[in-house]
């Protein structure tokens, strides 16, 4: 013990002048990878799993249109933006989408159809048919990107 | 001049202010990126009639309520036989590559490498595949279906991918796409995709027990 007194050196403080740096350069890795949540989920969704899916980008360019079921209530339910809403509010949805895009890029719009795997087929259908109504012919069935099964 | 020092700014919290946006940041995005299986509806119709398709060249898909699988058409005998999700891909594939006949332009599929039997499609840009379902199935199952009957396409693009240009589709695709000027590329594509051409059609729900 003596050997180490005489030594007379204390610990030095940890600098800490560097936590600044190295918080900001997560909180900008975070803000760069990430994007906003732009509406609250109403309905409850877990969305099916598929390994011929295709990334959706350029989020501008894509309208979604969540289904799904709300716990306690019966049917399925179609969300639009942040609220529910029925069938014949799509065409208002879609048209509105556009007016706020360029006309170069109206033919690269696309509907994300975000669907609970147990919604029925019957409601997908009716979302597709006014879909079809206003020529909104690019769709995508919203998947969890998984690798084919051998 | 009485040499004054300046004090110091505390930097201390520096690290907390970064912390309470790093934590925000945290809090409100998202990680996960969308992505799903892309597919094109069909024009609005106006009470035209779909056009006769023979029966060998179509290979219709029947969704139940219960997620059941009936293939029937297209070379499958009698009323067809129930498949589940993970023989689907590889019927498929036969039907689309049967190739047992002359396609629209009056010439045969030289480049299939099915049977080419007498009952199923004549050639691949004649050969339908049809997915019907009742109201009541599943969307998880009707996706299930779709993606393993998109991915008979893309194997089979793959296969003559591979075949006429020694490449793979996917990079063909993403080299296309990286490239949207180059026109050489984007027809070397385009001579894959019509070997097979994706004629999946979505037919609307019917009463289907």
């Amino acid at each position: 013990m003596a050997k180490f007194n005489k030594k007379k050196n204390e610990m030095p403080a940890v600098n800490t002048a560097s936590l600044p740096d190295i918080v900001f350069m997560l909180l900008f890795f975070f803000m760069v990878t990430t994007t906003m949540k732009d509406s609250d989920l109403k309905v409850k969704q877990v969305l099916p799993k598929a390994s011929e899916t295709k990334k959706l980008e350029q989020k501008k360019l894509v309208s979604y249109i969540y289904v799904g079921k709300i716990p306690g209530k019966k049917g399925d339910f179609i969300q639009l933006n942040d609220k529910l809403a029925s069938t014949k509010e799509i065409k208002n949805f879609i048209l509105d989408k556009r007016t706020k895009v360029t006309e170069s890029e109206l033919p690269r719009l696309t509907t994300s159809i975000k669907a609970d795997v147990n919604t029925d087929v019957g409601t997908i259908y009716d979302i597709k048919k006014e879909l079809r109504e206003v020529d909104a012919l690019k769709i995508n069935y919203s998947a969890i990107t998984t690798n084919r099964k051998k | 001049m009485a040499k004054r020092d300046i004090p110091e700014i505390n930097a201390g919290s520096m690290a907390d202010i970064a912390f309470l946006l790093l934590i925000f940041f945290l809090v409100t995005t998202t990680m996960d990126i969308d992505a799903g299986i892309p597919r094109k509806l069909p024009p609005k119709q106006n009470d035209q009639k779909p056009p006769d398709i023979k029966k060998r060249n179509a290979l219709i898909v029947n969704l139940n309520k219960k997620g059941e699988i009936l293939v029937s058409g297209g070379g499958i005998e009698g009323d067809g036989k129930y498949l589940t999700v993970d023989q689907l891909k590889d019927e498929a594939k036969k039907f689309l590559d049967n190739g047992g006949g002359k396609g629209k332009n009056g010439n045969p599929c030289d480049y299939c490498e099915g049977k080419r039997l007498e009952n199923s499609s004549v050639h691949p840009n004649r050969a339908v595949i049809s997915i019907q379902s009742s109201r009541k199935t599943k969307h998880g199952v009707y996706v299930q279906v779709t993606n393993e009957l998109v991915r008979a396409y893309n194997e089979l693009r793959e296969r003559e991918a591979q075949k006429m240009y020694h490449e793979s589709y996917e990079s063909l695709k993403e080299r296309a796409k990286k490239n949207p000027k180059n026109e050489a590329l984007k027809k070397k594509l385009e001579s894959v995709k019509e070997r097979f051409p994706m004629l999946l059609s979505e037919a609307e729900p019917a009463k289907i027990e």
